[in-house]
């Protein structure tokens, strides 16, 4: 029996997760979006800001000194994907498997080689728990907000718009003077640096980090992305503002822990969840890609023909 | 203004698809200088204009522009000194970026890009006044996308964006082949009156040999890697087109249909 109570109790906790998740995709933002670059380093990234997080706070760190350091150490992680792929010459793509490769490792080691360390709320003073899970909510959304604001300002600036001009045409930057390959570097530590912050809050979240917290993490920060701009679009058409497009990424965060959610109620086997999450990210690309297609396709055509057929049948 | 001494690139050497793109080039320019550049496919015009532009370095010779010597500066830091406009009009714009800041960009060119704000109130009004003198009707639409102007459109945008900061060096590399005849002369017609108010340094490739006569006070004609004609004042003015066709079978080139009928 599908009792409606428990999904309602459970909605706090999604939107707490989703919002973090959201803050995520706001880092991955930064690559995917503005830089058209595909970072696959975050799902490393992602579980080196949860590791160095707990394991600072452990060592007797305030949380938000220890999560400084994780937002350095994300940083250092795209400065690598960044030099591999400017200075060696390596693909995008492979680039940053190679980078979440090696820190996988490397994360083992943060852990002090265990696959995974507990933070508990009794013992550490955590930004943020699931204990107190409206409280989380609110300071998720307070770092969403305040990094929002962060972006709107810094990619209005001259830096952040040479950066945008580096992802929208490299032949331009390069002519308008842009150090194309220094935008890089740059716009995917600072997309790394974000989304370990993510990973640091995630850990505190749930008291504890493993080292495959951020397995699949560029697909839910592509879910979150995605989702997000295809319900903005429906609301607000086509012509969104730039804190619109951030603002969806973090609803879109919130929205892909709801459905989630839903899954879960519904008691569809949790093995299977990484199978959802990939439909659901599947669908989400194809629809505007879909309706862009049917606009300009000859079946479209062809339908318009049937149905002036049907109607000059019905006038006749 | 410019010189090129000995300049050499050769393209994949020692494979199959080896290509010796300039073989010993040599050109001086003085200052306000406007330079036409013809020539066949593959005679090396664009290699020219990539090498001064900095687009990747050259394998013998030497590029001296405004009396400093940048045969080794990279491309984007060479651009402080370059305007450039390319054949096609999607590559000197940046499509998903509004006019106004596709302007703002151009406009720091070879300057320090800081923390301040991109786009200011003064330099809205200014762009304003710049797109009106430009009589695209482009003046209202300040923050559209570039992505949704014309290829005429665009290719006088990316004019006026190579030129708000004065380059030593005004690159034009086939900017009007891919317009429509109306819209390619008058992309050529703010071209002339932007070199001349600005008392602009310029090299413009063409495929049409008549404008190639028309614009500038010097014609150079390149085949295979080469220069093998350089006219300039007098003799330039009283060129023609059949001059140019007898010119060229001379050296041995090959002109395509378009230039002759263009």
């Amino acid at each position: 029996m599908l009792d409606i109570s428990t999904l309602l109790n459970a909605f706090p906790g999604y939107i707490a997760q989703g919002a973090i998740w959201g803050i995520m995709a706001l880092g991955l933002y930064i690559s995917y979006r503005l830089l058209e670059f595909s970072d696959l380093t975050v799902d490393g990234s992602f579980a080196t800001g949860a590791a160095v997080t707990v394991m600072l706070i452990i060592m007797g760190w305030p949380a938000w000194a220890a999560m400084i350091v994780a937002v350095i150490a994300g940083m250092l992680a795209g400065l690598v994907t960044g030099l591999l792929h400017t200075m060696l010459g390596i693909a995008p793509i492979l680039a940053g498997i190679l980078t979440q490769i090696a820190l996988y490792s490397i994360n083992l080691h943060i852990l002090g080689n265990k696959p995974n360390q507990a933070v508990s709320v009794d013992k550490y003073d955590l930004i943020l728990s699931l204990r107190t899970v409206n409280e989380a909510i609110v300071i998720a959304l307070i770092f969403a907000a305040a990094l929002i604001a962060a972006f709107y300002w810094f990619f209005g600036t001259e830096a952040g718009s040479a950066i945008r001009a580096t992802g929208c045409n490299q032949a331009m930057a390069k002519a308008q003077g842009i150090n194309i390959n220094f935008c890089k570097v740059f716009a995917l530590a600072l997309s790394n640096g974000i989304v370990a912050l993510s990973g640091g809050l995630l850990a505190q979240y749930q008291g504890f980090s493993d080292v495959a917290i951020g397995r699949g993490a560029i697909v839910i920060g592509l879910a979150s992305i995605i989702i997000g701009e295809v319900l903005a679009e429906a609301f607000f058409g086509k012509h969104m503002t730039f804190w619109l497009c951030l603002s969806s990424a973090v609803i879109g965060g919130i929205l892909y822990y709801i459905i989630m959610g839903v899954v879960l109620w519904l008691k569809l086997p949790t093995n299977d969840m990484k199978l959802f999450t990939a439909i659901i990210v599947a669908i989400f690309l194809a629809v505007p890609y879909l309706k862009k297609n049917f606009k300009n396709s000859f079946f479209r055509l062809k339908l318009a023909e049937k149905k002036a057929a049907k109607e000059a049948g019905k006038n006749a | 203004m410019l010189d090129l001494k000995g300049i050499y690139k050769t393209f994949n050497p020692g494979s199959i698809t080896e290509k010796k793109a300039l073989q010993g080039i040599d050109l001086h320019l003085e200052d306000g200088d406007f330079v036409t550049i013809i020539g066949g496919n593959g005679a090396g015009k664009s290699t020219l204009l990539n090498a001064i532009a900095g687009v990747w370095p050259i394998d013998e010779g030497s590029i001296h522009l405004a009396g400093l010597d940048v045969t080794a500066v990279p491309e984007h830091k060479r651009a402080a000194l370059l305007g450039r406009v390319f054949q096609d009009p999607m590559t000197g714009t940046a499509a998903n970026m509004q006019i106004e800041e596709n302007l703002a960009l151009a406009a720091r060119r070879g300057k320090k890009r800081g923390l301040g704000w991109e786009v200011t109130k003064a330099e809205r009004a200014k762009y304003h006044d710049m797109l009106v003198s430009l009589d695209l009707g482009l003046e209202d639409r300040l923050s559209a996308k570039v992505g949704l102007l014309s290829g005429g459109q665009r290719q006088a945008l990316t004019l006026m964006m190579a030129t708000m900061v004065k380059p030593k060096l005004l690159l034009l590399d086939e900017h009007t082949a891919a317009l429509d005849p109306k819209t390619a002369a008058k992309v050529l017609e703010i071209t002339d009156k932007v070199i001349n108010e600005n008392k602009l340094t310029a090299l413009m490739i063409t495929h049409n040999m008549s404008d190639a006569i028309k614009h500038g006070n010097r014609l150079i004609m390149m085949n295979e890697g080469k220069i093998v004609y350089d006219v300039s004042g007098e003799e330039k003015k009283n060129l023609t087109v059949e001059d140019l066709m007898k010119k060229f079978s001379e050296v041995g080139g090959h002109f395509s249909d378009r230039a002759i009928l263009g």
